[in-house]
């Protein structure tokens, strides 16, 4: 185990009612890595991403056979508290989700309803997690008007501080530069690759680039099936599968 | 020929779209003609703030009968508010599909019972109950609020319902993937970003309580002076319509059309306001 794995995925089989959306996948995420989960739309992605953190709970009529390792431990098991696991492994959503309150309030509810402290110790955290999501310099004069005033690409910014001011260990990206003009997303890239640092990063890019940019590991899914996994170089410059190979050339998705 | 037909069918759907308009307008200037030269005699204030209503004598103040229409009210407001929103969380919230589909529409039934049956069924089961348990004459404040919070309860838990199921996906998963509970995602998330559908729900319910008329009429005791408890029986300013139009005539009828008026503007403020409560989110 030098391999220093987070997450282990074994023989997950994923089922919305009767349709079949993860087919047997075995996938290990290693701490302190960008993984990028990559494929077409329809592929499972969202869904694996969703049963990371037993968001998929609150969809019906699921059900699902395998298991997720944190750190060694099933998070599907009964004496799991879902909403712990939910803060140890934090999301981005696809679209940008600030809540209906204020840049400040956003980031610090947070940590407030988790029994935290004095308002200079919620200060410091708006601060650093701003900082880490490379929004201080754009808000700091500004960190009492309603998140909603801010531009898409500093929305989703904020909801990865917020996250971030979680403590989280591990945090999962569904397409998060989706809607995003290029310069928002370079912040966000820039910001992740500072991130691994401390936190294991799983993120589903929205284009093949994205993947090659930031990644250090690839997996590729199509159809709800890993087709290939491996180090970013290797799967981009030597595809082992000539569906992975047509996929990151462009010929389909 | 075609064009023929498609301005012909165009102008019957607005003569009639104008017909139902042009019944608000007339009833609106007929209760104004009818009532306006009376409060002007009597003086806007006295009219208002005049403690007493003897039609025979000639004098008409309604200042007890707008006591009585707010107590009743906010009565009502005070018992049927918390359930009917309590109601509505659950309902978008906890319950079960089987049991979401059982539960609304028995609701929408609430709101079809007709007003006499609660007004009948609150002489015969809440006054005699009032009565015996808590005093007075059980004809009362607390008899019409407690019928009136039941009435209100369709409108209050399907306005709010409909708010809080309105609101985008992303908060209610935003706020459980940071570690929030459900019910914290409830009360710090959720109830805020339906604040605006919440209140206005509020507001109709309180249309809806302050024009009820039946219903208030057999319970509420009809008496035209100041209440001291909330089991005093008072007269509100419908039901001082409902019970004087049947024999007055002249000045006497005028002066209920003046409380129209009066009962008028205060629905039309809170429909205004519910309607911009909800516009500006």
């Amino acid at each position: 185990m030098s391999e220093n794995i987070k997450i282990a995925i074994k023989n997950l089989s994923f089922y919305y009612r009767e349709k079949c959306v993860i087919n047997d996948l075995s996938l290990n995420i290693r701490g302190n890595e960008i993984l990028c989960v990559l494929g077409p739309a329809n592929s499972g992605i969202t869904t694996l991403l969703r049963a990371l953190n037993r968001l998929c709970d609150l969809d019906a009529g699921v059900s699902m056979k395998g298991e997720i390792l944190l750190d060694g431990k099933n998070i599907r098991d009964e004496d799991v508290n879902v909403t712990e696991l939910r803060r140890r492994v934090g999301m981005v959503f696809d679209v940008p989700t600030p809540l209906p309150m204020s840049i400040y309030d956003n980031i610090a509810y947070g940590p407030r309803l988790h029994g935290n402290k004095g308002r200079r110790e919620i200060d410091e955290t708006v601060e650093s997690t701003l900082r880490m999501a490379a929004l201080w310099d754009d808000v700091k004069d500004r960190l009492e008007l309603p998140a909603m005033s801010l531009s898409g690409g500093q929305q989703q910014r904020l909801c990865m501080a917020r996250v971030l001011a979680m403590n989280p260990e591990v945090i999962l990206l569904d397409r998060p530069c989706s809607g995003l003009d290029p310069i928002s997303t370079a912040k966000i890239e820039e910001s992740l690759t500072e991130l691994k640092q401390e936190f294991t990063i799983v993120l589903a890019p929205h284009n093949v680039q994205q993947a090659s940019r930031v990644s250090d590991r690839v997996a590729f899914m199509l159809m709800g099936s890993l087709i290939e996994e491996g180090k970013n170089a290797d799967v981009f410059s030597r595809p082992k599968d000539q569906k992975t190979s047509d996929y990151i050339t462009g010929r389909f998705g | 020929m075609k064009t023929f037909r498609e301005n012909l069918s165009g102008y019957i759907f607005m003569l009639l779209a104008l017909s139902s308009i042009s019944a608000l307008a007339l009833i609106t200037v007929f209760i104004i003609v009818q009532g306006a030269p009376l409060i002007a005699d009597v003086g806007v204030i006295d009219f208002i703030f005049g403690m007493t209503w003897a039609p025979s004598q000639g004098e008409y103040g309604i200042f007890p009968m707008i006591i009585g229409s707010l107590s009743v009210t906010l009565g009502a407001v005070i018992l049927g508010v918390p359930v009917g929103i309590c109601c509505a969380i659950f309902l978008a919230e906890f319950a079960p599909v089987k049991l979401r589909n059982l539960f609304r529409p028995a609701i929408q039934l609430l709101a079809g019972i007709p007003s006499v049956v609660y007004g009948f069924w609150g002489l015969i089961f809440i006054v005699p109950f009032i009565r015996d348990y808590l005093g007075g004459p059980g004809l009362s404040i607390l008899a019409a609020s407690v019928i009136l919070a039941i009435m209100i309860l369709p409108t209050v838990i399907s306005i709010s319902e409909v708010s809080i199921l309105a609101l985008p996906r992303q908060y209610k998963e935003g706020a459980l993937a940071l570690g929030m509970t459900h019910w914290q995602t409830i009360f710090y998330v959720i109830l805020p970003a339906a604040k605006s559908g919440i209140v206005a729900a509020i507001i109709l319910g309180i249309g809806r309580a302050i024009g009820e008329t039946m219903a208030v009429i057999m319970v509420v005791g009809n008496a035209t002076a100041i209440p001291t408890s909330i089991l005093d029986p008072v007269r509100t300013l419908t039901t001082n319509i409902g019970i004087e139009m049947g024999y007055a005539s002249g000045e006497h009828r005028q002066a209920l059309f003046a409380t129209g008026i009066v009962l008028f503007i205060i629905i039309m403020v809170l429909n205004s306001l519910a309607q911009y409560i909800t516009r500006k989110k």
